[in-house]
């Protein structure tokens, strides 16, 4: 068992509706989905994104393309007419969760991404 | 019998490529199929601001850049009855018809424009409407605009009526794409199944690049093929519903990875995805590469519309001012934090401020980009750091204040900071609201060109 960063497992994007902010995380190999269901939790991702106080986290799951939706209440500081954030959409944060480490079995290693010539 | 529509994106957002719809215009062309094309131009705010322009000069208030987006595609489309949908309207879709009229005029083409309004709730009537729907409302002084979300049915009406070009104002996003496949197939409208089929693939098209690779690079990990010029989707759909993505000729991809991430942006539960035309699923769906840049989303389907319709209602929102300036080298940070405290002291109390410390490479680096073509060389990004300060309050006077003690800092502040930079804005808030359907009258007027 090693752990990784979700960067290396799954790919993300954050979409925002006033104060409210999803993220989609969608592993890059079907197999990995099931680590992903154990391991990111809402109370994972609720503790990942404490410093913005979400008052809920809720986790919406789409087997079929083996990602996981999250949806997280007020974690904008009143959204992008009333934040004083320069991302007052909250476009960055994918890649804050991408930043959580999980756990991994060493027989799910292989579908790991690692850089292939990228900066 | 149509038996498939191509629906191409030229824009996804007001800010978006001047040039990405003649690529998408060439090739609906060269199909030789029937086609549509889209332009989405309106985010949550873009209206307020339309509708401020509107307040100073009555035939402004669309989209600033609906000339130079339409002048190279107009007469193509308009001559292969491509039609054009776009929501680049506004806060005035009448003034935005005219300048459309004209520049058909100009290109020596006769068209017909729809132009659907209805959407702005801003009156007495529509006031009175939305009063009864929320206690949450500011004073109507500082009401700057209101609109409910139309879905596709005057869409459907326009090009039923001939429109070879549809310019509306605050229409759901995906109602561009349901209402030229409304009007090709004939599809009811409590057809849920199909409405919600034709509405997800109008959310694919409606960020333009998003789904094709746009929004999407990750060096190394998530590598996109020309990203500089990234051709725009364009949706092949079936009368039956079914649909594939692909895209416009140039760089860019679509495989489903792209195609996950737009299918899900913005979503929240997978399963009511709420429209006023449909409450679409995507609950069960599945995403199958059929070919290179071609992807076939299965497995959507939709239910029973929402009652009522969304109204997002802006208003004044104070003002939003931001200061900056840049510490370089040794105890920078330190310094930076220095500086934001003393900001912070000798600002007015009763505005809210905020501050952060941006850095990598900044003010080391050249105009010629050498030291930029070697960032990873310069060791450790935290000695090049750059303070920002956000002000926002009601009191312009008040934030200008605090402002200005961003700008005393040359002087007044820690040693050697430099690079101040300062800007000042009226802001827009925005909220909504919900209210029942029967009190939102779509209206359609069609307006010939002649040249």
């Amino acid at each position: 068992m090693i752990e990784l960063e979700l960067h290396a497992l799954a790919h993300a994007r954050t979409g925002d509706k006033g104060n409210r902010l999803n993220v989609s995380l969608i592993a890059y190999e079907p197999a990995i989905y099931p680590l992903l269901v154990k391991h990111v939790t809402e109370t994972a991702v609720a503790m990942r994104f404490i410093h913005r106080r979400p008052s809920a986290v809720m986790r919406y799951e789409l087997p079929k393309m083996h990602a996981l939706n999250f949806v997280l209440d007020d974690v904008l500081d009143g959204g992008v007419t009333q934040a004083l954030n320069l991302d007052s959409h909250g476009k960055t944060l994918s890649f804050h969760l991408l930043g959580l480490r999980i756990p991994v079995p060493e027989d799910l290693v292989k579908h790991a991404r690692t850089n292939r010539g990228g900066n | 019998m149509v038996e498939r529509l191509l629906v191409g994106a030229g824009a996804g957002y007001s800010g978006d490529r001047i040039e990405a719809p003649i690529a998408v215009v060439r090739d609906l062309k060269a199909s030789g199929e029937r086609a549509a094309i889209i332009f989405e131009t309106l985010g949550e705010r873009t209206l307020a601001l339309a509708q401020l322009r509107r307040r100073e000069n009555p035939q402004l208030g669309y989209e600033p850049k609906l000339r130079p987006l339409l002048t190279p595609v107009l007469k193509d489309c308009v001559e292969n009855k491509i039609a054009i949908v776009g929501n680049f309207g506004a806060g005035n879709p009448p003034a935005a018809a005219k300048l459309i009229a004209g520049l058909a005029a100009e290109q020596k083409v006769r068209a017909r424009i729809g132009v659907v309004t209805g959407d702005d709730m801003l009156g007495p009537e529509g006031l009175e409407v939305l009063r009864a729907a929320s206690n949450e409302l500011p004073d109507d002084r500082a009401l700057v605009s209101a609109n409910a979300y139309l879905g596709a049915a005057p869409i459907v009406e326009a090009l039923g009526e001939g429109a070879d070009i549809v310019v509306t104002g605050r229409v759901a996003d995906p109602a561009l794409t349901l209402g030229p496949l409304i009007h090709a197939f004939g599809w009811a409208f409590d057809d849920w199944h199909r409405l919600g089929v034709g509405t997800m693939a109008g959310h694919l098209l409606e960020c333009g690049a998003q789904v094709t690779g746009g929004y999407f690079a990750d060096p190394g990990f998530k590598d996109v093929p020309e990203p500089e010029n990234i051709g725009f989707p364009i949706a092949n759909i079936e009368r039956s519903g079914d649909f594939v993505i692909g895209k416009a000729q140039g760089g860019g991809l679509v495989d489903r990875r792209t195609v996950a991430e737009q299918l899900l942006y913005e979503v929240h539960d997978p399963a009511a995805y709420l429209t006023p035309d449909v409450t679409a699923d995507i609950g069960n769906a599945s995403i199958v590469e059929v070919g290179k840049d071609r992807v076939r989303v299965d497995g959507i389907t939709g239910h029973q519309r929402p009652d009522t319709l969304k109204v997002t209602v802006c208003y004044d929102g104070g003002w939003l001012a931001e200061g900056e300036i840049s510490y370089y080298g040794p105890n920078a940070i330190a310094r930076a934090k220095l500086a934001a405290e003393v900001v912070r002291k000798r600002s007015p109390k009763n505005i809210r401020i905020r501050c952060d410390i941006i850095g990598v490479l900044s003010v080391l680096g050249d105009d010629g980009g050498t030291s930029f073509a070697g960032i990873d060389a310069f060791g450790e990004p935290t000695s090049d750091v750059r303070l920002r300060v956000a002000f926002a309050g009601d009191d312009k006077s008040l934030v200008e204040r605090g402002l200005q003690e961003v700008e005393a800092l040359y002087c007044a502040g820690p040693a050697a900071g430099g690079g101040i930079r300062l800007a000042l804005r009226p802001r827009i808030a925005a909220t909504s609201c919900f209210i029942p359907r029967s009190a939102v009258t779509p209206r359609v007027e069609i307006v010939e060109a002649r040249p």
